[in-house]
């Protein structure tokens, strides 16, 4: 099956592209990262919920999320600053995970119309070095080995 | 002698996969990462053997121990490594598709 989701991430490069298609039309994708009672929704999954604290979508507009875990806890907070905000087409925003060694990253979105059904997503970020992006890169991959060991000591934990 | 190994030939294999998750969190010894598995420990050995010798895995020593640790500049050429980060966007993605398709037709 082809992978809807690409990731581009060049060797000893500090940047990444994203891009995915859609069977949306534009104006729908773009609604998607424009609302944040969307955005929250998207952007959640079993473990953590999202929630928009701030979302001033414009230019010179900020944001703040927070990733709250299943226990309620803020697990983590993000924030970053709107540098262009063009409806249907295009989003500069910087982003920042609060209290983490990452540094700032620089994302820009595209939104292309494909058809009246379709539309396409390019996302480039662009990381303070090489090195954090191979670390933010590698996240989802330790945090994949967390789960499935937190899986095994709950099947282990049944079994006592 | 050995014949010249590749990344791709390491990652061929699923319990050498599995070691690599294993290590990518921290660095472990070889009876750790043993203890892992229910293969016998000499079978393990020949496997980071590979892994090493693949430059995938590279060897710490910490005393009188010898810790295995992932070699992060070979690891990021391979595609699975990115593997997880692509899945969580494209999960992201298909929700973001299911819930705009449903706010379409409100």
């Amino acid at each position: 099956m082809e992978q809807k989701t690409k990731i581009n991430a060049e060797e000893g490069k500090q940047e990444l592209m994203i891009t995915r298609e859609f069977d949306l039309p534009v104006e729908l994708l773009f609604k998607a990262h424009a609302e944040p009672e969307l955005l929250e929704q998207w952007m959640s999954n079993p473990y953590a919920t999202a929630k928009a604290v701030k979302f001033e979508a414009k230019k010179h507009g900020s944001y703040q999320l927070e990733s709250i875990d299943a226990n309620g806890k803020v697990a983590f907070k993000s924030n970053g600053t709107f540098h262009e905000f063009i409806p249907n087409k295009k989003i500069t925003r910087t982003f920042e995970m609060e209290n983490a060694p990452m540094g700032v990253q620089l994302e820009i979105y595209e939104f292309e119309k494909l058809t009246d059904n379709t539309s396409k997503l390019n996302m480039h970020v662009i990381f303070e070095s090489t090195a954090i992006r191979d670390e933010l890169l590698k996240m989802p991959f330790a945090q994949g080995l967390s789960m499935a060991h937190n899986r095994i000591q709950e099947i282990l934990n049944k079994l006592k | 002698m050995n014949l010249r190994r590749d990344v791709f030939q390491a990652i061929a294999d699923p319990t050498r996969r599995a070691i690599l998750l294993l290590v990518a969190s921290q660095s472990m010894t070889a009876g750790a990462i043993a203890a892992n598995f229910d293969t016998a420990r000499p079978t393990v050995s020949k496997h980071l053997q590979i892994l090493t010798e693949c430059e995938l895995l590279q060897q710490e020593q910490n005393g009188r121990e010898i810790y295995y640790l992932t070699n992060a500049k070979n690891m990021k050429e391979i595609a699975e490594f990115i593997e997880p980060f692509r899945k969580m966007w494209d999960d992201r993605f298909n929700k973001l598709e299911t819930i705009m398709k449903k706010y379409k037709s409100k």
